[in-house]
């Protein structure tokens, strides 16, 4: 199998548009929690969101009209626009813009996401019962189609390699990466663009996700501290949005070229809970076999893991988790920090495991664990670093990233320091 | 130009996003306004919204400038 290696990032998430300004601010323990303010949210009984901050493109904000004429926005949902955004960066990070024939067919797209264009189905349903399907538009199926973010990002770059997707939930981003590196791998592509993008944060997402007692509710008054995974008085997730995207490239290929690395992307585990549509396996089984299939694969003892960026949702299944990584890491666990950075930028769903396999990326990168913020008391004891409040510097070599999705859909990624 | 004209032109730029001065009489959707077979089906729905008229689609099929879409719904509204 051929070693793929990380050599672009890009992101759109409710700390900034650009994956430096959101590092930044995710190490200087800054929140991206508010109330929702650009829809009515009075019936909801969610009523705050870590939305992506809209400006004019300075500072961090997120201009669309930077990515995508302001008429082609108008045929597709935001997710696709995100998408498009974090490939641009991404691409324009690794220093690769396919001209040739060869370079082009070479080069593959695989961004996922977990529900689409939900908001553009609602008013295309509402024109359909209003006005009659002479209304419905002839852009509603193509710009709210999931694969359209890996068409777009395509179209945009001339990308013909292989032009793929994934919608597996909050597992997506993860699955992407993780699929995406096996197609290089195994020879069917040399660079893939691969991750995530969601734009959830819309009325009936809410209520879905509310009537599914997936988020939280008790802090719509104090939304930054909302969001507090593994404390004992987390009530739920807070909903995100946003993409991840990053540039995956064969290490020959890379280095040939003379690309920066972030890192090594050096496992990749899936498994299934076959358990319950929403809730995970009590034991952690699913998880457990994830992350122990990932280890494996990369070759490498769970005692020499370093920092986990664990799925850590701020929901009942947190506990979950952490008693299937202490199973995983047995007497190591002292010498491990994880966090969850949903603690800063809420759930992105299917954006999550591709923006937090780009904090891991990064983690390694600067030798740094980004926070768990409002981690004010600690559900369970654990001789796990559970980096609580603040970064904390230490030495990153080996680092995994989980993703559980509904469904009992599960993806782990081991990412290495490349040396 | 007549009311129905300025109307049209005013979707046409909406819609595709060109400038004013390239939509002419004469002026192709698809030869040189950069609209694609979809971007002419989404004309053609907000015309039949703008007037409240029904543009079946074989007459759909012949309205290929922004004259042929003045002239058509002239002669519905007539």
């Amino acid at each position: 199998m051929r070693r793929v290696v990380i050599t672009g990032t890009g992101m759109v998430s409710p700390l900034g548009c650009g994956t430096e300004v959101t590092w930044s601010r995710l190490l200087e323990g800054r929140s991206g929690a508010a109330r929702v303010t650009t829809f009515e949210v009075e019936d909801l009984p969610a009523k705050i969101a870590c939305s992506i901050p809209l400006g004019d493109g300075s500072d961090g904000t997120y201009n669309a009209d930077q990515w995508m004429e302001p008429k082609e926005q108008r045929k597709v949902d935001p997710f696709i626009v995100y998408a498009v955004a974090a490939a641009d960066m991404a691409l324009a990070d690794a220093g690769w813009h396919p001209k040739t024939d060869e370079d082009q067919t070479a080069t593959g797209v695989l961004i996922g996401s977990g529900i689409g264009g939900l908001e553009g189905i609602v008013e295309a349903g509402y024109t359909l019962r209003d006005k009659g399907p002479r209304r419905v538009s002839p852009f509603f199926i193509p710009g709210r189609l999931i694969n359209l973010a890996s068409g777009q990002v395509s179209i945009k770059h001339k990308l013909r390699g292989p032009n793929h997707s994934v919608v597996t939930a909050c597992s997506t981003g993860a699955h992407a990466i993780g699929d995406a590196s096996r197609l290089i791998a195994l020879g069917d592509a040399d660079v893939m663009v691969a991750g995530g993008a969601e734009s959830p944060i819309c009325r009936i997402a809410l209520a879905g996700f509310s009537a599914c007692k997936a988020l939280s509710t008790a802090r719509n008054d104090d939304p930054t501290a909302a969001s507090r995974p593994y404390d004992r008085d987390r009530d739920g997730f807070v909903m995100g949005e946003g993409a991840g995207i990053v540039i995956l490239e064969e290490l020959e290929h890379a280095k040939a070229r003379g690309a920066k690395i972030y890192a090594e992307v050096v496992g990749y585990g899936l498994s299934g809970d076959a358990y319950h549509i929403t809730a995970p396996s009590e034991d952690g089984d699913g998880a457990y076999r994830c992350m122990q299939m990932a280890l494996k694969r990369a070759g490498i003892p769970a005692s020499e893991l370093d920092y986990i960026n664990a799925h850590g949702t701020s929901t009942m299944a947190d506990t979950i988790e952490l008693g299937a990584v202490e199973r995983l890491v047995g007497d190591a666990a002292s010498r491990i920090s994880m966090s969850s950075t949903k603690s800063a930028i809420g759930h992105l769903l299917g954006a999550a495991g591709a923006v937090e396999a780009i904090f891991t990326a990064l983690a390694i990168r600067d030798n740094i664990a980004p926070p768990t913020l409002n981690l004010d008391n600690p559900d369970v004891e654990t001789a796990i670093d559970l980096v609580p409040h603040k970064a904390r510097k230490r030495e990153i070599n080996v680092a995994l990233s989980n993703s559980f999705g509904f469904g009992g859909t599960n993806a782990s990624l081991v990412l290495k320091r490349y040396a | 130009m007549s009311d129905i004209a300025e109307r049209v032109k005013k979707i046409v730029i909406d819609h595709l996003g060109v400038d004013a001065e390239k939509v002419s009489e004469g002026a192709s959707f698809i030869d040189d306004l950069g609209a694609d077979s979809l971007d002419t089906v989404e004309l053609v729905m907000a015309f039949e919204e703008e007037f409240g008229v029904e543009i079946p689609d074989d007459a759909a099929d012949s309205i290929l400038t922004v004259g042929d879409a003045v002239k058509f719904i002239e002669k519905a509204q007539a």
